[in-house]
């Protein structure tokens, strides 16, 4: 009987454990005076529970590769130009190539040196064409453009969490996904839309300047002079819907959203908000120049394309100042800050896919989860104690340990309970007395067979274990496979199977054979067992 | 001494039954696959089609037909109004097939919709999702994916524990993992795939005689053709959590036939003088038939809370494992025995005995 206390002792050790880690998830336990006292944290819940919003972004790496490519080539021609070679501005081809134009072909090695010595291109072909020029066909590694990917993501995921923080939502869930997605978890939002909006801007901000002397007309037939570029003025009309107008731009930048340092909402002489933005130094005096130099024209501030106002430069602005006007209601101007000075995605993002709860509908989840599960343990409780009275009863506490330590092992994993979870344990109750149904079973064919007690419950437990472990591993591999290929819920709902179908095992075979025991020992004759 | 439902000396002829579930089983399954068929392929929801849907829950009597004329002003692709959770809730959902348009735009148009028909109701957006065509058709694919390579690693599992097989049982398993990632990447119809591969998978199961591994796969295909031909049936959508449903249906369709093939092996290895395989089996699916009605009643029993009680969110979820656990049940006694029968124990013990 030595082993039976050290087993007993083992099963104390574990319970109390669980029960440690499964309290503080009981509202109140935690504020209250033994919550201190206590491990971990509650278990959390999921979106679908709690409420809020779950997005799936895709990033368009595509466009990503060819801004990378582009600024790459413009970087090249820069250094070249230092070095007095001078060459037309780079064309991107595809995803890693460029061409360039080399405009006196005797100074074919000085540039092909600089090339080498100063990019991360390769050159994959070069082809004389007239005049003396050189044209070069030039590619990047594939490992490079693996590191640009990479640093797209990171730059992606960096800048929506610095607008997420910006927003103001409590632990949000910003993950990087295979195929150059990204997962982001908003709990307890009101207001998705408006989040949404704040997550998908590009927030790519340019300073171009307008080319009035341009025929808008022609341009809109698609007749341009070269380095011009067709754009859309949006005006706001008293109804807040936007007019748009078409407007003809020098198509080079200017200056762009890379300079700005902070970006605040203020209101101008007729109380109407506009941003106020601040440039670092370098941004300062590449503004100070340009408006010295424009003086009476105009320049266009366009975000992510569209050009959102175009004022005349009246006079030389230094101090490192401007404003983007553009008739916003105060909101969407608060908005617009925070995109601005969280910075601008490398590349636009495509909302692949959305799940908002409303926090309503998860606590009526939760409420109808619950109930369900409470009032389906009730009856397979009172059905257990019916049909096997004293070893019913066995059953019945081993089943309300193993939901304790379900909800344990949630807490203790960090796991994340949801709707499909509560589902899996709900499922786990009816499941979980399939073990000591196995048991019984044999327990009461061995008692037939005219064994006595004690060496019937020997007898039932020894054979029924290996076919419980072989019976239960079959349900762990769906379990783990549904966690492999699932996602968001269904891993949930994996996870708690999994949990319920270990810790029904401990409870099932470990746990009640134990109490089996420690009943059979305390009666004077063992020979009669109430199953 | 508790209650018996079974008799300990209960002596069914469940193999002599064999041809009468072969027939109802073939019936349920016809029926369902004609279903399939008329249907034109199972009824996605969003997240295996792609599309929106915008869950509603209106505090004031209304019915799906007054939504449904409310909404029917706003002008978007495929849009369907389904009643959601019990009468007495007034929860709606309204689905569109287009994931074109933001779901910004959705909201307010159905938001503008509602409040301008509905005499000044009171109503409340409580779920939004929104699932792009891309996403749906890779979670599609990982779904069948998750159900294939379920199959397989159960069949490896069986075959070594039942059959000390392992090594056979584990290169027919990688040789199909290999095979279906190979054509996968040259980019062959998932489903199609998939299909296939079950059919080689219960084929080299027959070939290489691992028995028992065919008797329990046949057996849970049959439960879950059985659930998805039940769903298409009534009508009901498809989604993730019908594959989660699925898949846990598979864990508790092999978890009772495999108590029942383990009794079987037990008493096969004991088996004296001139019994028969048909009656080592019909004994052991009777000494086990009592554990499998209980346990399957205790299950029922809080699905079927799950069914009633749950929500809406979840009221298909309990439906399909209700559905797969009656099935389940049925199938370890009706049909995976008989399939062993079929073809024996297995090479190795029969020339053992």
């Amino acid at each position: 009987m030595q082993s039976l206390r050290w087993r007993a002792i083992a099963a104390l050790v574990v319970l109390v454990l669980g029960l440690a880690y499964m309290l503080p998830s009981i509202p109140g336990v935690k504020d209250s005076a033994i919550g201190k006292i206590l491990p971990g944290d509650s278990v959390n819940l999921g979106l679908d529970l709690k409420g809020g919003i779950n997005l799936t972004l895709g990033v368009d790496m595509d466009t990503a590769m060819d801004n990378n490519l582009a600024r790459l080539g413009d970087d090249l021609k820069a250094v070249a130009r230092d070095k007095e070679i001078f060459v037309l501005r780079p064309n991107v081809l595809n995803e890693s190539q460029i061409e360039v134009v080399l405009l006196k072909s005797e100074q074919k090695d000085a540039f092909e040196d600089v090339i080498n010595k100063y990019t991360q291109f390769a050159i994959e072909n070069t082809h004389l064409m007239d005049g003396g020029k050189e044209k070069y066909v030039l590619t990047i590694s594939p490992q490079y453009r693996k590191d640009i990917e990479k640093l797209t993501m990171e730059q992606a995921i960096k800048t929506i969490r610095n607008r997420i923080d910006q927003f103001g939502v409590a632990e949000p869930d910003i993950r990087r996904q295979q195929d150059n997605r990204i997962q982001v978890q908003l709990p307890g939002l009101q207001d998705p839309e408006r989040a949404i909006k704040i997550i998908g801007q590009t927030a790519h901000l340019e300073f171009k300047m307008v080319d009035d002397a341009a025929d808008v007309a022609k341009a809109q037939q698609g007749i341009l002079a070269p380095g011009r570029e067709l754009a859309v003025l949006l005006k706001k009309l008293p109804n807040g819907q936007y007019a748009e107008s078409p407007i003809v731009l020098k198509r080079d930048a200017v200056l762009t959203g890379e300079y700005v340092t902070d970006a605040k909402v203020q209101l101008d002489n007729w109380n109407s908000p506009y941003v106020a933005i601040t440039f670092n130094a370098r941004g300062g005096a590449i503004f100070t120049n340009l408006t010295t130099e424009n003086v009476n024209k105009r320049m266009a501030i366009v975000l992510d394309g569209k050009v959102y106002s175009a004022p005349v430069i009246q006079e030389r602005i230094s101090g490192g100042r401007a404003s983007i006007t553009g008739q916003f209601n105060r909101e969407e101007a608060r908005d617009l800050a925070v995109v601005l000075r969280a910075g601008s995605l490398p590349a636009p993002v495509e909302i692949l896919e959305q799940r908002s709860v409303g926090p309503s509908l998860g606590q009526e989840s939760i409420d109808n989860g619950v109930m369900s599960a409470f009032i389906g343990m009730a009856m397979v409780l009172g059905f257990m104690v019916i049909y096997y009275s004293f070893a019913g009863l066995v059953a019945d506490i081993v089943l309300c340990l193993n939901i304790m330590l379900i909800l344990a092992g949630l807490a203790a994993f960090g796991a994340t309970l949801t709707l499909p979870g509560i589902a899996g344990i709900i499922l786990t109750i009816g499941m979980a007395v399939d073990a000591n149904v196995i048991i019984f079973e044999r327990i009461r064919e061995e008692l037939r067979r005219g064994l006595s007690a004690s060496q019937a419950v020997a007898e039932g437990y020894g054979r029924a274990t290996l076919t419980i472990l072989d019976a239960n591993v079959t349900t762990v591999i769906a379990a783990v496979i549904l966690y492999q290929f699932g996602t968001g819920p269904v891993r949930g709902f994996a996870v708690t199977l999994t949990l319920g179908i270990i810790t029904s095992m401990f409870t099932a075979i470990f746990v009640s054979r134990i109490l089996f025991e420690l009943y059979l020992k305390s009666r004077s004759d063992s020979a009669k067992l109430s199953i | 001494m508790g209650l018996q439902i079974i008799k300990p000396d209960t002596k069914i002829d469940f193999i002599g039954l064999r041809k009468f579930a072969f027939i109802l089983s073939a019936i349920i399954i016809l029926a369902g696959v004609a279903s399939l068929l008329i249907k034109g392929g199972p009824k996605y929801g969003i997240d295996f089609a792609g599309g929106m849907i915008v869950q509603v829950k209106i505090d004031k009597t209304t019915d799906v037909e007054m939504v449904k004329d409310a909404v029917r002003g706003v002008e978007l692709p495929g849009l369907v109004v389904q009643t959601l959770g019990l009468d007495g809730d007034h929860e709606y959902l309204i689905r569109t097939s287009s994931s074109n348009i933001t779901s910004e735009d959705v909201r307010s148009r159905v938001t503008t919709a509602l409040s301008d028909n509905l005499d000044g109701a009171h109503f409340e957006i409580q779920r939004l999702e929104m699932v792009g065509p891309k996403v749906g058709a890779d979670l599609r694919t990982k779904a069948l994916e998750a159900l294939f390579y379920a199959v397989l690693l159960i069949a490896v599992y069986i075959s070594g524990r039942f059959e000390q097989r392992w090594t056979i049982a584990g290169v027919m398993a990688a040789a199909l993992g290999f095979g279906v990632y190979g054509i996968g990447l040259l980019g062959l119809e998932m489903g199609w795939l998939i299909i296939a591969a079950l059919i080689i998978t219960v084929a080299l199961c027959w070939y290489l005689k691992l028995n028992y591994a065919l008797g329990a796969v046949a057996a849970l295909i049959h439960d879950v053709i059985i659930t998805i031909g039940i769903f298409s049936i009534l009508g009901k959508e498809f989604d993730l959590t019908i594959i989660a449903a699925l898949l846990t249906i598979i864990g508790y369709s092999l978890n009772d036939t495999i108590i029942v093939f383990d009794r079987i092996r037990e008493n096969n290895n004991a088996r004296k003088g001139n019994t028969t395989f048909a009656a080592v089996i019909n004994t052991a699916v009777n000494q086990t038939l009592s554990r499998t009605i209980m346990t399957s009643v205790t299950t029922l029993l809080v699905v079927f809370c799950l069914f009633v009680l749950g929500g809406s969110v979840i009221h298909d979820f309990a439906l399909a494992l209700l559905i797969g656990v009656g099935v389940g049940t049925y199938s370890s006694v009706f049909v995976a025995s008989p399939i062993l029968l079929g073809f024996g124990p297995s090479a190795q013990e029969t020339s053992e005995a």
